[in-house]
């Protein structure tokens, strides 16, 4: 199924400066690995060694945190909206 | 300056002094790291900062400006704001010293005040003609009144059910005042996407919170100042995103570094509500990190759900000995009248937080008898009047002193 992944700023240089990119996928982990296969950099900076997400980033299924569902393996329905963001803003 | 550059707290890749929060290696925050002289003759440190302005520029040589002291006669200074010995408080609890930092009392009566001049300063030296921030309400009226003040475009991002108060107290300096529909963390979300959009803004929060968060160390600088170059040997600070509770720590460690203060540095209790507790209940469960939450509790001011400071904050409670704390609504109704009853300073929900995990603590017994303590007031009771509505009652009398005398007979009292 295909879904649109928003790139955050600090990381549209890796993403060929893409501000948005389709990715495949029925989860959440599915989606943002078909995003690697294309641009393999991004993966170092979204995950951890032990494959989770790092703790300063944030990813939202049309603008729910996806802690709040199933975290990356929260399903996606057809056509959904994926943005990521750093998490170390407000206060 | 001293400032040199920014420094990821993860994994310490550093940056130039520009307008960047986030690390682009691993997402992690940035940090202002300095290169203070540790040679200097301290008595001569002193003099300079106590004979400087009366406001958080006496602090300059701290703080991330490329330019001289800031006029201190223009802008909207804040900071120097009252350290009140609260003996009938310490009484009340069965504490020796406690100490309120009233830090309603700066120019739109909250903390905001210090952190919102040193990123509208600094957004200026770095060529910014628009300020703009994601709000719980007191940074809203800061920005909007700083815009103001210095002649800059504001724009203003504050959940939509955000108290009446605190959305007066934003739109009456001009601002560009945006409701939107949803929780702070929503707001935040969406201000994070527009702050990678808008490059001629600065976001206070956003892409100036490595200057903004620096602000907070002026509350610890000023604290031990006021003590007489003294640290106490407690905080007690509100936590909403951590950002000030540890930089209140980092305001106390940076004077030791520089020979100014000797010590320790205070034990760092933190202080949430109950209904938006993700720091407190990390701790409890001894996690690293935090949880997020949807916020739902009356201290508005403090409801953010994905505190971007949360794992700091947990780490900064351990290494101190301290704690982070919860407290119920009612018990934040409670602090309030405490704090007012006994000091007669009347502060918003957040302040009722803060002054009953104080007295959390002190009925835990986890203050010690000789201690020093200093209680962190963030700001206004003025802000938040439906917190306190009809929790008092009123004599109703005719003008005449029958009236007035039966009044209080009927209550059997007499006066």
């Amino acid at each position: 199924m295909s879904v649109t992944v928003k790139i955050p700023t600090q990381l549209r240089d890796l993403a060929g400066g893409a501000t948005q990119v389709q990715a495949e996928g029925s989860t959440v982990g599915e989606a943002l690995e078909s995003v690697f296969a294309e641009h393999g950099e991004l993966r170092d900076r979204l995950y951890q060694e032990d494959g989770d997400l790092r703790r300063f980033v944030n990813v939202y299924l049309s603008g729910e945190d996806i802690r709040f569902l199933d975290g990356l393996q929260t399903a996606v329905p057809a056509g959904a909206s994926l943005t990521i963001l750093p998490a170390v803003a407000g206060g | 300056m001293a400032a040199k550059q920014l420094r990821c707290r993860e994994c310490a890749t550093e940056y130039p002094l520009e307008a960047r929060y986030v690390c682009s290696r691993c997402f992690g925050p940035l940090e202002v790291k300095y290169d203070h002289q540790t040679t200097a003759d301290i008595g001569e440190v002193r003099r300079r900062i106590q004979g400087g302005p009366q406001n958080i520029w006496r602090y300059h040589d701290f703080l991330p400006l490329e330019g001289p002291q800031p006029q201190t006669r223009t802008g909207l200074p804040a900071g120097c704001t009252p350290l009140i010995r609260a003996d009938r408080l310490a009484e009340r609890l069965g504490l020796r010293e406690v100490w309120v930092k009233n830090d309603a009392a700066n120019p739109t009566h909250s903390f905001k005040d210090r952190v919102v001049s040193v990123a509208a300063t600094r957004a200026r030296e770095l060529g910014f003609d628009t300020l703009a921030c994601a709000s719980t309400g007191n940074l809203a009226n800061s920005v909007a009144a700083h815009g103001a003040a210095l002649g800059m475009d504001s724009y203003v991002l504050i959940p939509a059910d955000l108290e009446e108060q605190k959305q007066l107290a934003t739109a009456i300096y001009g601002t560009n005042l945006v409701k939107v529909r949803g929780n702070y963390d929503d707001v935040n979300r969406l201000c994070t996407e527009l702050s990678g959009d808008r490059e001629n803004w600065a976001f206070v929060n956003i892409n100036m919170r490595p200057y903004y968060a620096e602000g907070s160390k002026t509350v610890a600088f000023e604290i031990a100042e006021q003590l007489g170059w003294e640290m106490p040997d407690r905080c007690v600070v509100p936590i909403a995103s951590g950002s000030l509770y540890t930089k209140i720590a980092k305001g106390f460690q940076e004077f030791v570094e520089v020979g100014l203060l000797d010590g320790d540095i205070p034990i760092m209790n933190g202080a949430q509500a109950l209904g938006c507790s993700p720091v407190a209940a990390a701790f409890e469960q001894g996690k690293d990190a935090c949880r997020p939450v949807k916020p739902d509790t009356i201290a508005k001011s403090l409801a953010i759900g994905n505190p971007a400071d949360g794992p700091y904050a947990l780490d900064l409670a351990r290494a101190t000995g301290g704690s982070i704390d919860s407290v119920t609504d009612q018990e934040i109704r409670d602090g309030i009248r405490l704090l007012a009853e006994t000091t007669g300073i009347f502060t918003e929900t957040a302040g009722g937080v803060t002054t009953a995990v104080l007295a959390k603590l002190a009925a835990r017994g986890d203050i010690g008898k000789d201690e020093r303590v200093a209680l962190i007031i963030t700001g206004e009771g003025l802000k938040t009047l439906d917190a306190v509505r009809d929790s008092f009652s009123a004599y109703e009398v005719d003008a005449n002193i029958d009236s007035f005398e039966a009044a209080f007979a009927e209550q059997g009292v007499s006066v």
